[in-house]
């Protein structure tokens, strides 16, 4: 009996320990006038007003999407092609070039490479086209495409390999031509796989601040992740209304999609962990 | 971009690689044919070639250059050799931040998010329903909330004037960021990435037959008895690919840059932030290069030994 009380308390203390940073987020937003502490707030909701007022803020979330929506094209497009192509056609030296993927994708991160990262763009951009450059939503997408890529195409690669090519083939039995049997029959099959892809993306991309805080300078390009360090660091008092209703508008898309997630599919690994 | 598929991939098929067209008619149906699978493979391979292999390549070279973001050294990079890296080998901010970051992925990671996550794993597995789903999305949201923002609910929490810490400790006026800097950004590590490590050891563990465990129970083991005779042995492969994950990633991680930024000091200075200072704050590319050469190299043996690990496994 002493056994199972002191069970729950200590689960109760571990429950605590992971609930008592996130009640600042629900509080604060909300509270007339927001401190460092945690108390019940005195309700209010003008504190979503200063976030209109700001001049960075929702410009930032802006960004965000942007962000987060080119880089899944980017990542859904090309991990699809690949993978299908990966898994269907023997590709001379297909096996040493998924080795290679692999490796890559675990070994050059964006803490390892960030000075190369910063250099290439730079120089890119100078070279060919701003566009390409420091300062550009467009380099910042194909930078964090390139990183995600790897990742993506072999969880896309378990997908189609998980299909029985005799779908296709009947397709093409009756004649259908291969783009049609592509169209029709292979991106049906593999939308769940699809969406698994955008979703891990999505937030990827919406959380990453290391990548946006080293190609992106001009302070109206910044995303969100990069603003929310912005506002909390600037000289003087961080202004803690702002933050706070920041914080949470920037993680709502998150959490929503977390929901989505875990009620559709069931957020956690299924069976035998693929090994 | 692919060229779109035409009326003739069959034959394209078969012409190329007669040798294994046999084993192509089972699997390459559509008739995609190797010229345009290379073409599908293509657009994906050109990212990744420019903007991750690439710049691993590149750091060899900048790190044997004595280049900086300005100044002359920027315009006409000298070639030193093998200069930078004798010197991050003598350097001791280098070892500082080994230091730093051997503590940073003992404590947080493989102690920390392992113990800990094996543990809610371990416990959770009998607790009422809603009690486990509770605990585990709070565990999660700490996982999947974004950075910058969980970066600042812990400086909100730890403040000095305020803050629930020294609410709830009963200690006003502590620095947490300032007299524990460390210990601070581990107990928050360990608050961020636990959830894998749960995730990964409840799955693990469904994988231990009940039958075990009751026979266990039966003959009379304690709980430890019962972990390190029963549970261990089954899931042993689990803890070995979850400590070297999280070991990967805890030793890459740029978070504590978002709480401390290295100080106070140096402190803090894990290895992804003493990087990010010696090259970006203070401009010094070519003796960061030589550091990402040292980053590079440990994730290549960390990530070697996974594979390894891995294909060990399969076949036994």
């Amino acid at each position: 009996m002493a056994g199972r009380i002191g069970f729950y308390s200590v689960t109760c203390l571990i429950a605590a320990f992971f609930a008592i940073p996130l009640l600042w987020l629900i509080s604060a937003p909300f509270d007339a006038s927001p401190t460092y502490a945690v108390e019940f707030p005195e309700v209010t909701l003008a504190n979503f007003a200063t976030i209109l007022a700001n001049p960075y803020a929702l410009p930032s979330l802006l960004n965000s999407v942007i962000l987060a929506i080119g880089t899944a094209a980017f990542v859904v497009i090309g991990a699809a092609l690949a993978a299908y192509a990966l898994s269907r056609v023997r590709i001379p030296g297909r096996d040493a070039l998924l080795y290679l993927l692999l490796l890559l994708s675990s070994v050059v991160t964006g803490t390892a490479a960030m000075v190369p990262l910063f250099l290439l763009v730079s120089e890119i951009g100078a070279a060919i086209h701003p566009v390409l450059g420091i300062d550009s939503h467009f380099a910042v997408m194909l930078v964090m495409s390139s990183g995600l890529l790897p990742a993506a195409i072999f969880m896309l690669k378990d997908f189609v390999d998980g299909i029985p090519p005799s779908y296709e083939e009947s397709a093409r039995v009756f004649g259908a031509s291969p783009f049609r049997v592509l169209k029709d029959i292979v991106v049906p099959l593999i939308t769940p796989g699809l969406a698994t892809i955008t979703v891990w993306t999505v937030v990827n991309v919406w959380g990453n601040f290391l990548v946006p805080f080293i190609l992106l300078r001009d302070a109206d390009k910044q995303p969100a992740a990069v603003l929310m360090r912005t506002l909390y660091t600037e000289a003087g008092q961080p202004n803690l209304a702002l933050l706070a209703t920041f914080s949470l508008l920037y993680s709502l898309p998150v959490v929503l999609m977390y929901l989505f997630v875990s009620k559709r599919y069931g957020f956690r690994f299924h069976g035998g962990i693929k090994s | 971009m692919p060229s779109p598929p035409d009326e003739r991939p069959v034959e394209t098929a078969d012409r190329v690689a007669p040798s294994e067209s046999g084993r192509r008619a089972t699997t390459d149906v559509v008739g995609l044919g190797t010229a345009r699978a290379v073409w599908f493979v293509a657009p994906a391979m050109l990212l990744i070639g420019i903007f991750l292999l690439f710049p691993a390549l590149w750091t060899l070279y900048i790190g044997s250059t004595n280049f900086e973001r300005t100044g002359p050294n920027h315009v006409n990079p000298e070639y030193t050799g093998i200069d930078n890296y004798t010197s991050v080998l003598s350097d001791p901010s280098f070892y500082n931040s080994l230091w730093v970051t051997l503590l940073f992925v003992v404590f947080s990671a493989v102690i920390g998010q392992n113990g800990l996550g094996f543990w809610l794993a371990w416990s959770l597995r009998r607790v009422d329903r809603r009690v486990r789903r509770t605990v585990e999305a709070l565990v999660l949201l700490a996982w999947i909330l974004p950075s910058s923002v969980v970066a600042f609910l812990w400086i909100a929490m730890l403040d000095r004037h305020g803050g629930t810490v020294n609410m709830l400790l009963d200690t006003p006026g502590a620095a947490w960021l300032v007299d524990y800097p460390l210990a601070s950004i581990i107990i928050f590590n360990i608050w961020r990435g636990t959830a894998f490590s749960m995730m990964l050891y409840s799955a693990a563990l469904s994988s231990v037959p009940p039958s075990h465990l009751e026979t266990a129970q039966l003959a009379g083991a304690t709980g430890a008895q019962t972990l390190r005779d029963v549970v261990f042995p089954h899931i042993r492969g689990h803890v070995l690919t979850n400590t070297l994950l999280i070991t990967l990633w805890t030793f890459n991680d740029f978070g504590p840059f978002l709480i401390t930024a290295g100080g106070p000091g140096d402190q803090t200075e894990v290895a992804a932030v003493y990087l990010y200072n010696t090259a970006i704050r203070d401009g010094d590319l070519g003796y960061s290069g030589a550091i990402s050469l040292m980053i590079l190299l440990a994730n290549v043996v960390m990530a070697l030994t996974y594979r390894r690990m891995l294909r060990k496994r399969s076949a036994t």
